[in-house]
Protein backbone atom coordinates (compact mmCIF):
# COMPACT_ATOMS: atom_id res chain seq x y z
CA UNK A 1 0.00 0.00 0.00
CA UNK A 2 1.13 3.25 -0.79
CA UNK A 3 0.92 6.35 1.92
CA UNK A 4 -0.05 9.58 0.92
CA UNK A 5 1.50 11.88 3.94
CA UNK A 6 -1.16 13.93 4.68
CA UNK A 7 0.05 17.03 6.94
CA UNK A 8 -2.12 19.67 5.77
CA UNK A 9 -1.49 20.78 2.84
CA UNK A 10 -2.13 20.70 -0.94
CA UNK A 11 -4.40 18.69 -2.85
CA UNK A 12 -3.90 15.16 -1.84
CA UNK A 13 -6.78 13.95 -3.90
CA UNK A 14 -5.02 14.24 -7.17
CA UNK A 15 -2.31 12.26 -6.06
CA UNK A 16 -4.41 9.48 -4.98
CA UNK A 17 -6.77 9.68 -8.29
CA UNK A 18 -3.75 9.38 -10.06
CA UNK A 19 -2.92 6.18 -7.91
CA UNK A 20 -6.70 4.76 -8.88
CA UNK A 21 -6.45 5.45 -12.35
CA UNK A 22 -3.60 2.56 -12.18
CA UNK A 23 -5.48 0.13 -9.56
CA UNK A 24 -2.62 0.80 -7.03
CA UNK A 25 -3.64 0.70 -3.83
CA UNK A 26 -3.14 3.88 -1.52
CA UNK A 27 -4.48 5.64 1.23
CA UNK A 28 -4.23 9.23 2.66
CA UNK A 29 -2.90 9.50 5.98
CA UNK A 30 -1.09 11.45 8.68
CA UNK A 31 -0.84 8.23 10.70
CA UNK A 32 2.76 7.38 11.49
CA UNK A 33 2.28 3.76 12.30
CA UNK A 34 0.37 3.53 8.76
CA UNK A 35 3.78 5.35 7.12
CA UNK A 36 5.64 2.64 8.73
CA UNK A 37 3.55 -0.28 7.34
CA UNK A 38 3.79 1.05 3.13
CA UNK A 39 5.57 -0.26 0.68
CA UNK A 40 6.02 3.05 -0.78
CA UNK A 41 5.85 6.83 0.41
CA UNK A 42 4.19 10.12 -1.32
CA UNK A 43 4.54 13.24 0.15
CA UNK A 44 2.78 15.56 -1.77
CA UNK A 45 1.96 19.83 -0.84
CA UNK A 46 1.90 22.73 -2.37
CA UNK A 47 1.65 25.52 -0.23
CA UNK A 48 4.18 27.21 2.29
CA UNK A 49 7.56 25.56 3.64
CA UNK A 50 6.94 26.41 6.69
CA UNK A 51 3.73 23.66 6.88
CA UNK A 52 6.15 20.91 7.08
CA UNK A 53 6.74 21.47 10.86
CA UNK A 54 3.66 19.41 11.11
CA UNK A 55 5.53 16.25 10.09
CA UNK A 56 8.12 16.98 12.94
CA UNK A 57 5.04 17.60 15.81
CA UNK A 58 3.13 14.88 14.71
CA UNK A 59 5.96 11.48 14.18
CA UNK A 60 5.67 11.68 10.47
CA UNK A 61 8.92 13.13 10.13
CA UNK A 62 10.54 10.29 11.94
CA UNK A 63 8.48 7.52 10.30
CA UNK A 64 9.08 8.79 6.80
CA UNK A 65 13.10 9.01 7.92
CA UNK A 66 12.48 5.18 8.73
CA UNK A 67 10.84 4.38 6.16
CA UNK A 68 13.43 5.47 3.51
CA UNK A 69 16.32 4.42 5.55
CA UNK A 70 14.80 0.44 5.37
CA UNK A 71 14.44 1.01 1.80
CA UNK A 72 10.97 2.49 1.16
CA UNK A 73 10.61 3.92 -1.87
CA UNK A 74 9.69 7.70 -1.22
CA UNK A 75 8.18 10.43 -3.92
CA UNK A 76 8.39 14.12 -2.45
CA UNK A 77 6.16 16.43 -4.66
CA UNK A 78 6.75 20.21 -4.94
CA UNK A 79 7.15 21.29 -1.83
CA UNK A 80 8.08 17.61 -0.53
CA UNK A 81 10.87 17.40 -2.46
CA UNK A 82 12.20 20.60 -0.88
CA UNK A 83 11.55 18.89 2.45
CA UNK A 84 14.12 16.83 1.15
CA UNK A 85 16.57 19.42 1.16
CA UNK A 86 17.84 20.80 4.47
CA UNK A 87 15.95 23.32 4.40
CA UNK A 88 14.49 26.11 2.42
CA UNK A 89 14.83 30.20 2.43
CA UNK A 90 10.92 30.40 2.59
CA UNK A 91 11.28 29.35 6.37
CA UNK A 92 14.82 29.61 7.62
CA UNK A 93 13.53 28.17 10.89
CA UNK A 94 11.93 24.90 9.67
CA UNK A 95 14.80 22.00 8.89
CA UNK A 96 14.08 20.08 6.32
CA UNK A 97 15.21 16.42 6.27
CA UNK A 98 18.43 16.76 5.12
CA UNK A 99 19.12 13.60 2.89
CA UNK A 100 19.84 15.94 0.06
CA UNK A 101 22.74 19.04 0.59
CA UNK A 102 21.53 22.66 0.38
CA UNK A 103 18.89 24.70 0.97
CA UNK A 104 16.03 25.79 -1.27
CA UNK A 105 16.19 29.77 -2.39
CA UNK A 106 14.10 32.34 -3.71
CA UNK A 107 14.19 32.70 -7.24
CA UNK A 108 16.18 35.72 -9.10
CA UNK A 109 13.99 38.78 -9.28
CA UNK A 110 14.93 38.74 -13.28
CA UNK A 111 11.58 36.56 -13.42
CA UNK A 112 7.92 36.84 -12.48
CA UNK A 113 7.51 34.64 -9.15
CA UNK A 114 5.28 31.94 -8.60
CA UNK A 115 6.75 30.79 -11.69
CA UNK A 116 3.26 28.88 -12.66
CA UNK A 117 2.74 26.89 -15.86
CA UNK A 118 3.81 24.33 -17.97
CA UNK A 119 7.57 24.26 -18.42
CA UNK A 120 10.19 21.96 -20.50
CA UNK A 121 12.53 19.71 -18.94
CA UNK A 122 15.90 18.18 -19.79
CA UNK A 123 16.07 14.79 -18.53
CA UNK A 124 19.25 12.45 -17.65
CA UNK A 125 18.79 9.41 -19.43
CA UNK A 126 19.96 7.27 -16.54
CA UNK A 127 16.77 8.38 -14.72
CA UNK A 128 14.43 5.22 -13.62
CA UNK A 129 11.58 8.16 -12.71
CA UNK A 130 11.96 8.96 -16.07
CA UNK A 131 11.64 6.62 -18.10
CA UNK A 132 9.80 6.50 -21.02
CA UNK A 133 9.70 10.15 -20.63
CA UNK A 134 11.90 12.10 -23.32
CA UNK A 135 13.56 15.11 -23.06
CA UNK A 136 11.65 18.56 -23.59
CA UNK A 137 8.46 16.93 -22.29
CA UNK A 138 6.20 19.71 -20.27
CA UNK A 139 4.93 19.48 -16.34
CA UNK A 140 2.94 21.51 -14.60
CA UNK A 141 5.23 24.07 -12.05
CA UNK A 142 3.56 26.18 -9.52
CA UNK A 143 6.53 27.35 -6.44
CA UNK A 144 8.13 30.60 -5.56
CA UNK A 145 11.36 28.53 -4.95
CA UNK A 146 13.81 26.10 -5.90
CA UNK A 147 16.63 23.52 -5.61
CA UNK A 148 20.10 23.98 -6.97
CA UNK A 149 21.15 21.56 -9.69
CA UNK A 150 23.88 19.46 -8.06
CA UNK A 151 24.97 15.63 -8.48
CA UNK A 152 20.91 14.44 -7.56
CA UNK A 153 19.37 16.15 -10.06
CA UNK A 154 18.04 14.35 -13.00
CA UNK A 155 16.06 16.91 -14.54
CA UNK A 156 16.23 20.54 -15.75
CA UNK A 157 14.24 23.37 -16.17
CA UNK A 158 15.44 26.96 -16.72
CA UNK A 159 13.69 29.59 -15.55
CA UNK A 160 15.47 32.70 -14.73
CA UNK A 161 18.37 29.90 -14.49
CA UNK A 162 18.37 26.43 -14.71
CA UNK A 163 16.97 24.67 -11.03
CA UNK A 164 16.75 21.41 -10.34
CA UNK A 165 12.99 19.90 -11.16
CA UNK A 166 13.64 16.39 -9.74
CA UNK A 167 16.23 14.47 -7.85
CA UNK A 168 16.96 11.03 -7.52
CA UNK A 169 18.55 8.99 -5.52
CA UNK A 170 18.92 5.11 -4.84
CA UNK A 171 15.19 4.69 -3.84
CA UNK A 172 14.45 8.43 -2.68
CA UNK A 173 13.01 10.41 -5.73
CA UNK A 174 11.39 14.47 -5.84
CA UNK A 175 9.91 16.57 -8.32
CA UNK A 176 9.54 20.33 -8.12
CA UNK A 177 6.85 20.29 -10.33
CA UNK A 178 3.11 17.97 -10.14
CA UNK A 179 3.11 15.08 -11.85
CA UNK A 180 -0.37 14.62 -10.67
CA UNK A 181 -1.57 17.52 -12.75
CA UNK A 182 0.79 17.39 -15.66
CA UNK A 183 -0.83 15.35 -17.90
CA UNK A 184 -0.35 12.16 -19.78
CA UNK A 185 3.57 13.15 -18.77
CA UNK A 186 2.85 12.66 -15.28
CA UNK A 187 0.76 9.47 -15.29
CA UNK A 188 3.94 7.52 -16.26
CA UNK A 189 5.94 9.19 -14.08
CA UNK A 190 3.90 8.05 -11.30
CA UNK A 191 3.18 4.77 -13.04
CA UNK A 192 6.91 4.05 -12.85
CA UNK A 193 7.32 4.89 -9.22
CA UNK A 194 4.97 2.57 -8.68
CA UNK A 195 6.85 -0.25 -10.79
CA UNK A 196 9.69 0.39 -8.80
CA UNK B 1 11.03 27.80 -21.61
CA UNK B 2 7.59 28.12 -20.19
CA UNK B 3 4.73 28.47 -22.21
CA UNK B 4 1.97 30.34 -22.60
CA UNK B 5 -1.20 28.88 -21.11
CA UNK B 6 -4.70 28.34 -23.37
CA UNK B 7 -7.64 27.61 -20.97
CA UNK B 8 -10.52 26.67 -21.73
CA UNK B 9 -13.36 27.87 -19.61
CA UNK B 10 -16.92 25.91 -18.58
CA UNK B 11 -19.69 28.25 -17.83
CA UNK B 12 -22.13 25.70 -15.94
CA UNK B 13 -25.45 26.13 -14.72
CA UNK B 14 -27.17 23.91 -12.40
CA UNK B 15 -24.15 21.34 -13.14
CA UNK B 16 -24.53 21.48 -16.82
CA UNK B 17 -22.55 23.12 -19.64
CA UNK B 18 -24.40 26.05 -20.34
CA UNK B 19 -22.50 28.09 -23.78
CA UNK B 20 -19.98 27.35 -26.43
CA UNK B 21 -18.69 24.24 -26.81
CA UNK B 22 -19.34 21.81 -30.08
CA UNK B 23 -17.52 18.48 -29.65
CA UNK B 24 -18.04 15.91 -31.97
CA UNK B 25 -18.18 11.86 -30.05
CA UNK B 26 -19.40 13.19 -27.06
CA UNK B 27 -22.43 11.07 -25.38
CA UNK B 28 -23.81 14.55 -23.53
CA UNK B 29 -22.26 17.82 -24.88
CA UNK B 30 -23.73 19.72 -21.92
CA UNK B 31 -21.95 17.41 -19.30
CA UNK B 32 -18.82 19.68 -17.31
CA UNK B 33 -16.61 15.86 -16.59
CA UNK B 34 -17.16 15.04 -20.11
CA UNK B 35 -16.04 18.29 -21.73
CA UNK B 36 -13.25 18.74 -19.41
CA UNK B 37 -11.99 15.53 -20.32
CA UNK B 38 -11.85 16.65 -24.49
CA UNK B 39 -10.58 19.54 -23.90
CA UNK B 40 -7.62 18.14 -21.91
CA UNK B 41 -7.17 15.64 -25.08
CA UNK B 42 -7.53 18.05 -27.53
CA UNK B 43 -4.08 20.42 -26.34
CA UNK B 44 -6.24 22.50 -23.35
CA UNK B 45 -3.38 23.32 -20.42
CA UNK B 46 -6.00 24.37 -17.84
CA UNK B 47 -9.48 24.05 -17.16
CA UNK B 48 -11.67 26.74 -15.63
CA UNK B 49 -15.53 25.86 -14.48
CA UNK B 50 -17.08 28.96 -13.71
CA UNK B 51 -20.76 28.41 -11.89
CA UNK B 52 -22.54 31.11 -13.26
CA UNK B 53 -26.00 29.54 -11.38
CA UNK B 54 -28.48 32.16 -10.29
CA UNK B 55 -30.60 29.60 -7.92
CA UNK B 56 -29.75 28.23 -4.84
CA UNK B 57 -30.86 24.46 -6.21
CA UNK B 58 -28.32 25.30 -9.11
CA UNK B 59 -25.23 25.79 -6.88
CA UNK B 60 -26.52 22.87 -4.67
CA UNK B 61 -25.13 20.88 -7.57
CA UNK B 62 -21.82 22.43 -7.88
CA UNK B 63 -19.89 20.45 -5.62
CA UNK B 64 -21.15 17.40 -7.07
CA UNK B 65 -20.00 18.79 -10.53
CA UNK B 66 -16.71 19.41 -9.53
CA UNK B 67 -15.86 16.02 -7.78
CA UNK B 68 -17.39 14.39 -11.58
CA UNK B 69 -14.92 16.62 -13.31
CA UNK B 70 -11.88 16.49 -11.58
CA UNK B 71 -11.86 12.38 -10.99
CA UNK B 72 -10.27 11.93 -14.16
CA UNK B 73 -8.96 15.15 -14.77
CA UNK B 74 -4.63 15.40 -14.66
CA UNK B 75 -4.48 19.08 -15.76
CA UNK B 76 -5.09 22.22 -13.24
CA UNK B 77 -8.30 22.58 -12.39
CA UNK B 78 -9.85 26.10 -11.74
CA UNK B 79 -13.53 27.10 -9.77
CA UNK B 80 -15.09 29.93 -9.28
CA UNK B 81 -18.55 31.37 -9.09
CA UNK B 82 -20.48 32.51 -5.77
CA UNK B 83 -17.78 31.68 -3.11
CA UNK B 84 -17.70 33.87 -0.41
CA UNK B 85 -16.39 31.95 2.28
CA UNK B 86 -13.07 30.50 3.13
CA UNK B 87 -15.44 27.21 4.59
CA UNK B 88 -17.21 27.45 1.04
CA UNK B 89 -13.58 27.53 -1.10
CA UNK B 90 -12.16 24.66 1.35
CA UNK B 91 -15.27 22.13 0.56
CA UNK B 92 -14.50 23.59 -3.10
CA UNK B 93 -10.58 21.92 -3.09
CA UNK B 94 -12.31 18.73 -1.26
CA UNK B 95 -14.26 18.31 -3.95
CA UNK B 96 -10.86 18.26 -5.93
CA UNK B 97 -9.89 21.44 -7.29
CA UNK B 98 -6.84 22.97 -7.30
CA UNK B 99 -7.32 26.34 -7.56
CA UNK B 100 -10.09 28.92 -6.72
CA UNK B 101 -11.27 31.86 -7.91
CA UNK B 102 -12.90 34.55 -6.42
CA UNK B 103 -14.24 37.68 -7.62
CA UNK B 104 -17.36 39.87 -5.59
CA UNK B 105 -16.22 38.56 -2.45
CA UNK B 106 -12.84 39.32 -2.59
CA UNK B 107 -13.65 42.97 -3.35
CA UNK B 108 -16.31 43.27 -0.29
CA UNK B 109 -13.26 41.36 2.19
CA UNK B 110 -9.80 41.30 1.21
CA UNK B 111 -9.15 39.44 3.89
CA UNK B 112 -11.01 36.13 1.79
CA UNK B 113 -7.78 36.46 -0.32
CA UNK B 114 -5.43 36.45 2.47
CA UNK B 115 -7.28 33.43 4.25
CA UNK B 116 -7.38 30.97 1.01
CA UNK B 117 -4.15 31.88 0.66
CA UNK B 118 -2.68 31.26 4.21
CA UNK B 119 -4.48 28.03 4.38
CA UNK B 120 -3.95 26.66 0.46
CA UNK B 121 -1.22 28.55 -0.50
CA UNK B 122 -0.93 31.44 -2.85
CA UNK B 123 -1.10 29.47 -5.89
CA UNK B 124 -4.58 28.24 -4.62
CA UNK B 125 -6.50 31.77 -5.13
CA UNK B 126 -7.42 33.23 -8.27
CA UNK B 127 -8.92 36.67 -8.08
CA UNK B 128 -11.15 37.44 -10.78
CA UNK B 129 -11.57 40.61 -12.08
CA UNK B 130 -14.23 41.81 -14.27
CA UNK B 131 -12.40 45.57 -16.04
CA UNK B 132 -14.58 48.52 -18.01
CA UNK B 133 -13.17 50.84 -19.96
CA UNK B 134 -13.93 54.33 -18.34
CA UNK B 135 -15.85 56.80 -20.71
CA UNK B 136 -13.20 59.26 -20.39
CA UNK B 137 -11.24 56.44 -21.17
CA UNK B 138 -8.36 57.54 -18.44
CA UNK B 139 -8.36 53.76 -17.67
CA UNK B 140 -10.40 50.69 -16.12
CA UNK B 141 -13.08 50.37 -13.40
CA UNK B 142 -13.56 47.26 -11.94
CA UNK B 143 -17.15 45.63 -11.70
CA UNK B 144 -18.74 43.80 -9.31
CA UNK B 145 -21.51 40.98 -8.86
CA UNK B 146 -21.08 39.76 -11.90
CA UNK B 147 -20.26 43.03 -13.66
CA UNK B 148 -23.60 44.40 -12.86
CA UNK B 149 -22.41 47.07 -10.72
CA UNK B 150 -19.03 49.25 -10.45
CA UNK B 151 -17.05 48.39 -7.56
CA UNK B 152 -15.72 52.07 -7.15
CA UNK B 153 -12.63 50.63 -7.76
CA UNK B 154 -9.88 50.82 -10.30
CA UNK B 155 -9.00 47.93 -12.02
CA UNK B 156 -5.30 47.82 -12.26
CA UNK B 157 -4.82 49.28 -8.63
CA UNK B 158 -7.31 46.37 -7.44
CA UNK B 159 -4.64 43.69 -9.54
CA UNK B 160 -1.56 45.14 -7.75
CA UNK B 161 -3.70 45.16 -4.37
CA UNK B 162 -4.88 41.84 -4.82
CA UNK B 163 -1.68 40.44 -5.45
CA UNK B 164 -0.27 42.15 -1.98
CA UNK B 165 -3.15 40.09 -0.04
CA UNK B 166 -1.71 37.03 -1.34
CA UNK B 167 -3.50 36.41 -5.02
CA UNK B 168 -1.66 33.76 -6.81
CA UNK B 169 -2.87 34.60 -10.33
CA UNK B 170 -5.28 37.48 -11.82
CA UNK B 171 -7.89 36.16 -14.20
CA UNK B 172 -8.30 39.68 -16.15
CA UNK B 173 -12.02 39.42 -18.29
CA UNK B 174 -12.57 42.74 -20.48
CA UNK B 175 -16.24 43.37 -19.92
CA UNK B 176 -15.93 45.79 -23.10
CA UNK B 177 -14.71 42.86 -25.89
CA UNK B 178 -16.52 40.12 -23.68
CA UNK B 179 -18.76 38.13 -26.05
CA UNK B 180 -17.92 40.17 -29.25
CA UNK B 181 -15.24 37.99 -30.69
CA UNK B 182 -13.57 41.64 -31.56
CA UNK B 183 -10.01 40.31 -29.79
CA UNK B 184 -8.65 40.22 -26.46
CA UNK B 185 -8.33 43.86 -24.92
CA UNK B 186 -4.04 43.97 -25.53
CA UNK B 187 -4.22 47.33 -23.74
CA UNK B 188 -6.31 46.20 -20.42
CA UNK B 189 -4.24 43.30 -20.06
CA UNK B 190 -0.52 45.05 -20.62
CA UNK B 191 -1.27 48.06 -17.91
CA UNK B 192 -2.38 45.18 -15.32
CA UNK B 193 0.39 42.79 -16.34
CA UNK B 194 2.78 45.42 -15.52
CA UNK B 195 1.60 46.55 -12.30
CA UNK B 196 1.93 42.78 -11.08
CA UNK B 197 4.18 40.41 -10.70
CA UNK B 198 1.93 37.44 -10.48
CA UNK B 199 1.02 35.32 -14.03
CA UNK B 200 -2.59 37.39 -15.80
CA UNK B 201 -4.91 35.15 -17.48
CA UNK B 202 -6.79 37.27 -20.02
CA UNK B 203 -10.04 36.66 -20.72
CA UNK B 204 -13.08 38.26 -23.14
CA UNK B 205 -12.81 38.56 -27.01
CA UNK B 206 -11.18 35.40 -28.55
CA UNK B 207 -12.39 35.85 -31.79
CA UNK B 208 -9.77 34.19 -33.37
CA UNK B 209 -6.21 32.48 -33.20
CA UNK B 210 -4.08 35.74 -34.51
CA UNK B 211 -6.70 37.67 -31.12
CA UNK B 212 -4.37 34.86 -29.21
CA UNK B 213 -1.14 35.64 -30.88
CA UNK B 214 -2.24 39.44 -30.25
CA UNK B 215 -2.96 38.50 -26.41
CA UNK B 216 0.96 37.40 -25.67
CA UNK B 217 2.79 39.46 -27.84
CA UNK B 218 0.90 42.62 -26.65
CA UNK B 219 -0.83 42.08 -23.76
CA UNK B 220 1.83 40.75 -22.15
CA UNK B 221 -0.41 38.02 -21.18
CA UNK B 222 0.90 34.63 -19.32
CA UNK B 223 -2.40 32.62 -20.00
CA UNK B 224 -5.34 33.23 -22.14
CA UNK B 225 -9.07 31.82 -21.53
CA UNK B 226 -12.39 31.27 -24.05
CA UNK B 227 -14.92 29.84 -23.33
CA UNK B 228 -16.52 29.35 -26.84
CA UNK B 229 -13.11 28.27 -28.27
CA UNK B 230 -14.29 26.02 -30.88
CA UNK B 231 -16.40 29.04 -32.70
CA UNK B 232 -13.06 30.45 -33.89
CA UNK B 233 -13.31 28.61 -37.18
CA UNK B 234 -10.45 25.90 -35.61
CA UNK B 235 -11.18 22.53 -35.86
CA UNK B 236 -9.79 22.21 -32.39
CA UNK B 237 -7.44 23.71 -29.51
CA UNK B 238 -4.40 21.47 -31.25
CA UNK B 239 -5.04 24.08 -34.47
CA UNK B 240 -4.75 26.94 -31.98
CA UNK B 241 -1.48 25.79 -30.48
CA UNK B 242 -0.24 24.84 -33.95
CA UNK B 243 -0.67 28.65 -35.24
CA UNK B 244 0.72 30.04 -31.92
CA UNK B 245 3.74 28.21 -32.07
CA UNK B 246 4.16 28.84 -35.97
CA UNK B 247 4.16 32.50 -35.14
CA UNK B 248 7.31 31.74 -31.97
CA UNK B 249 4.77 31.87 -29.22
CA UNK B 250 6.53 29.22 -26.84
CA UNK B 251 2.86 26.49 -26.77
CA UNK B 252 3.30 23.37 -24.42
CA UNK B 253 3.69 21.12 -27.83
CA UNK B 254 2.54 18.47 -28.50
CA UNK B 255 0.28 17.97 -25.55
Amino acid sequence: MIAIVDYGAGNLVSVKKAFDCFEQQSAITSDPAVVAKATKVVLPGVGHFASTATLESSGLRAAIANAIGRGVPFLGICVGMQWMFEGSQESPSVAGLGILKGECERFPGTVKSPHVGWNSLEIDPRSRLFAGVSSASFVYFTHSFRARVDDATVACCEYGSSFAAAVERDHVFGVQFHPEKSGEIGLTLLSNFCAI
Amino acid sequence: MLTKRIIACLDVDGGRVVKGVQFTNLRDAGDPAELAKAHSRSGADEIVLLDISATHQGRATLLDTVRRTARELFIPFTVGGGIRTLEEASAVFAAGADKVSINSAALKNTDLIAQIASRFGSQAVVVAIDAKRRADKSGWDAFTKGGRIPAGRDAVEWAAEAEGCGAGEILLTSMDRDGTGAGFDCELTRAVANAVRIPVIASGGAGGAAHFVEVFREGQADAALAASIFHFGLHNLADLKQVLGSAGIPVRWPC
